[in-house]
């Protein structure tokens, strides 16, 4: 690469979820499995067998009328850091197939290696890897919609959200094309923060200070998913309801929550 | 008997017919195993009842068990060769035989659960060195290969293969060198059977299996080990015991299988005590550590109750343990091969556990239990193995001098 081509320090691609905005309407899914190609079959009433990368997921506070609450959850991939990108799955893949990518945080799949063991599905905690359980067959016509950017995937091997990749192979294009090191926070946006009607999903660079994300993860109702594990996300929640903060992670009956010990830090 | 010829000098076999009759109903049961293996390899994975919450199942398991199972070949050659435990000669070639033919199921059994069969030479092509699963597969390829060598003297042994100088002369010299061997076989079994422990033992992000260690290795490597060491040799007694009540007659000395008895009893025993330390630690430090207590391991449903672990520990570790330690135990016949079966179930429901039981617990404060039932695609692949495994036996048994001492035990009168 040329010097006046190189970007400057490693990036960190991470989401910010809004949930209290987030309405469950599923565009996230649908522009998510639109984007990438994601097969589907005629009955797919068995979620455990779908190939959906982003999941939506409906939390309740578990109390009676009135005093019910609900909380839509969108679940992509976590881009797992780990400690120092040994994120669960990428460790586990005995062919290399699965990588951290240190430069831009993303978790990747190379589908031509994987052989399907799916020990990275046993690996990962968050149900976020999915494997293909048939060979994908489209209803016919549908071939010519198909995204040219996103290779289709064999039947055996396991595939997960890649933080829509082509979509930053693109817009590195477009910047090197014309003489710029580093790319827009607007050049590189996935399928699913841009079909968000509520704006409930941001992304950007979580090390880069001008990028939105960088100042939402910081906030007193951020949290991740099972950050107890270990497994560093790049995914961070915001909710001002405690029991939704709550139901992020795993916590003894007399622990307090995470986020919470977090919110009474910040007003401290 | 049309086969005389083959069968070694100064034994008794059964007639032709009831030979091939046995051959024949295991080759049925065979049979309907490679259809559905053929189903699941042109077909693909949907033949079975896995799903993306269950990507690892009974094949998993039946493959951990398997090779634990088989665990007594590598112990007993140790015990054998470099130990000097030198009446283990007259038993070394069975547990050969069902080492060999674990190991051998596994291999299938890995070639039909991955979902691209054809590209399972990747393991070696693009090995990931951090992958407990990459050191499963070169282990367990090379001790294979040793186990190959090992059972091959047994076969040169053959009467008719026996009267070839040259084969005569290879068994004789592979006899000589098979210390060296048993010695690699131990080496590699060790860390094999460790790495397969290790394959849950790293799974920091699920709670039920993941577990502290030492280096690179979680407790559940040494556990695993240890585990194989003490009940592959349970197995190798109670597949002898077996293999005698349907042979109808005394093929190992006592004393032969109760030595082998007393070493598996006190490993299995000293094993148990590692790893009650290891669940306590488990229960009281890491997993709290997480945020989850030990119950919410054993509750939701009856399938994964606390019996479980009741089970695994008190009535397939603790009892069998003690039975053997205990000379009295040792010589009551019934009381001994109820050890050695409670000491192989023992290590099965540990694999289970350890594969199904990871993934069912639920990671996800807001996800649920998943249980799974195989389809009959998965069990008659998994049954298939032991088809094989019966065919292997029948044969060797019926041709080669597998067990020494059967001509000293059962003489026959002329």
């Amino acid at each position: 690469m040329k010097e006046e081509h190189r970007q400057d320090g490693p990036k960190k691609y991470g989401m910010v979820i809004d949930l209290d905005k987030c309405t469950g309407c599923g565009s996230c899914m649908v522009a998510c499995m639109s984007e990438n190609n994601a097969p589907f079959r005629e009955d797919e009433s068995d979620k455990l067998l779908s190939v959906a990368w982003l999941r939506l997921y409906k939390l309740t506070n578990g109390k009676p009328y009135p005093d019910t609450d609900v909380c839509y959850l969108p679940r992509p991939c976590m881009h797992c850091e780990g400690h120092n990108g040994h994120s669960p799955c990428v460790s586990v893949c005995p062919a290399t197939a699965t990588d951290y990518d240190s430069a831009t945080g993303i978790v990747s799949q190379i589908y031509t290696r994987c052989f399907g063991c799916r020990y990275c599905m046993a690996a990962c905690p968050y149900h976020a890897r999915v494997f293909n359980w048939w060979d994908p067959v489209w209803p016919d016509g549908m071939e010519k919609y198909l995204n040219p950017d996103v290779s289709v995937r064999m039947r055996g091997i396991v595939e997960k959200c890649s933080f829509c990749y082509h979509r930053l192979q693109r817009a590195k294009d477009k910047a090197y094309a014309e003489g710029r090191r580093e790319i827009r926070e607007d050049e590189y946006q996935t399928a699913c923060t841009q079909a968000c009607p509520a704006g409930a999903i941001t992304f950007g660079d979580l090390n880069n200070p001008k990028h939105a994300v960088y100042k939402l993860r910081k906030s007193p109702r951020a949290f991740r998913l099972l950050e107890r594990l270990g497994t560093n996300p790049k995914v961070y929640y915001l909710s001002s309801r405690e029991w939704v903060r709550r139901a992020g992670d795993n916590y003894l009956a007399d622990e307090a929550t995470g986020a919470g010990k977090h919110m009474a830090e910040h007003k401290g | 008997m049309i086969d005389s010829a083959l069968i070694p000098k100064g034994v008794k076999r059964c007639p032709t017919w009831q030979f091939a009759l046995a051959v024949a109903l295991a080759s049925g049961v065979l049979l309907w195993g490679v259809y559905a293996m053929l189903l699941c390899w042109i077909k693909g994975l949907n033949q079975t009842n896995m799903n993306n919450a269950y990507g690892f199942a009974l094949w998993i398991w039946a493959d951990l068990a398997v090779i634990a199972l088989g665990g007594g070949a590598f112990f007993t050659g140790l015990l054998r060769y470099v130990f000097g435990k030198d009446e283990l000669k007259h038993l070394i070639n069975y547990a050969v035989l069902i080492g060999f033919i674990c190991y051998s199921s596994a291999q299938l059994i890995l070639a039909i659960d991955v979902g691209q069969p054809l590209r399972a030479w990747f393991i070696f092509w693009h090995a990931n060195v951090h992958s407990m699963l990459t050191e499963v597969a070169f282990c367990l390829s090379a001790y294979f290969g040793v186990l190959c060598i090992e059972y091959l003297p047994l076969i040169l042994e053959n009467r008719q293969i026996d009267k070839v100088p040259f084969w005569h002369n290879l068994s004789h010299n592979l006899h000589h060198i098979m210390a060296v061997f048993a010695a690699t076989g131990a080496f590699l079994s060790f860390f094999h059977q460790g790495s397969l422990g290790g394959v849950s033992g790293v799974l920091f992000g699920r709670p039920f299996s993941f577990r502290e260690g030492v280096l690179v290795w979680p407790w559940t490597f040494f556990l695993f080990t240890w585990s194989a060491a003490a009940c592959g040799p349970c197995f190798t007694i109670a597949i002898t015991k077996m293999t005698e009540a349907i042979a109808g007659k005394k093929l190992v000395k006592d004393n032969v299988i109760q030595l082998l008895a007393k070493i598996a009893g006190w490993m299995l025993a000293t094993y148990i005590v590692a790893k009650i330390i290891d669940t306590i630690y488990w229960a009281t430090v890491t997993a709290p550590s997480k945020g989850m207590n030990l119950m919410d391991f054993y509750s939701n449903n009856a399938f994964y109750g606390i019996w479980i672990l009741v089970l695994e520990i008190g009535i397939c570790g603790i009892l069998p343990a003690a039975i053997l330690i205990t000379p009295a135990g040792r010589k009551n016949p019934k009381l001994l091969t109820t050890a050695a079966v409670l000491g192989a179930v023992g290590v099965c429901v540990n694999r289970w556990v350890m594969v199904l039981q990871t993934l069912a617990v639920p990671v996800l404060p807001f996800e649920s239990w998943t249980l799974y039932l195989p389809s009959w695609q998965e069990v008659a692949t998994t049954i298939l193995p032991v088809a094989y495994g019966v065919i292997l036996v029948l044969i060797s048994y019926r041709y080669l001098p597998v067990f020494p001492q059967e001509p000293e035990l059962n003489p026959i009168e002329q």
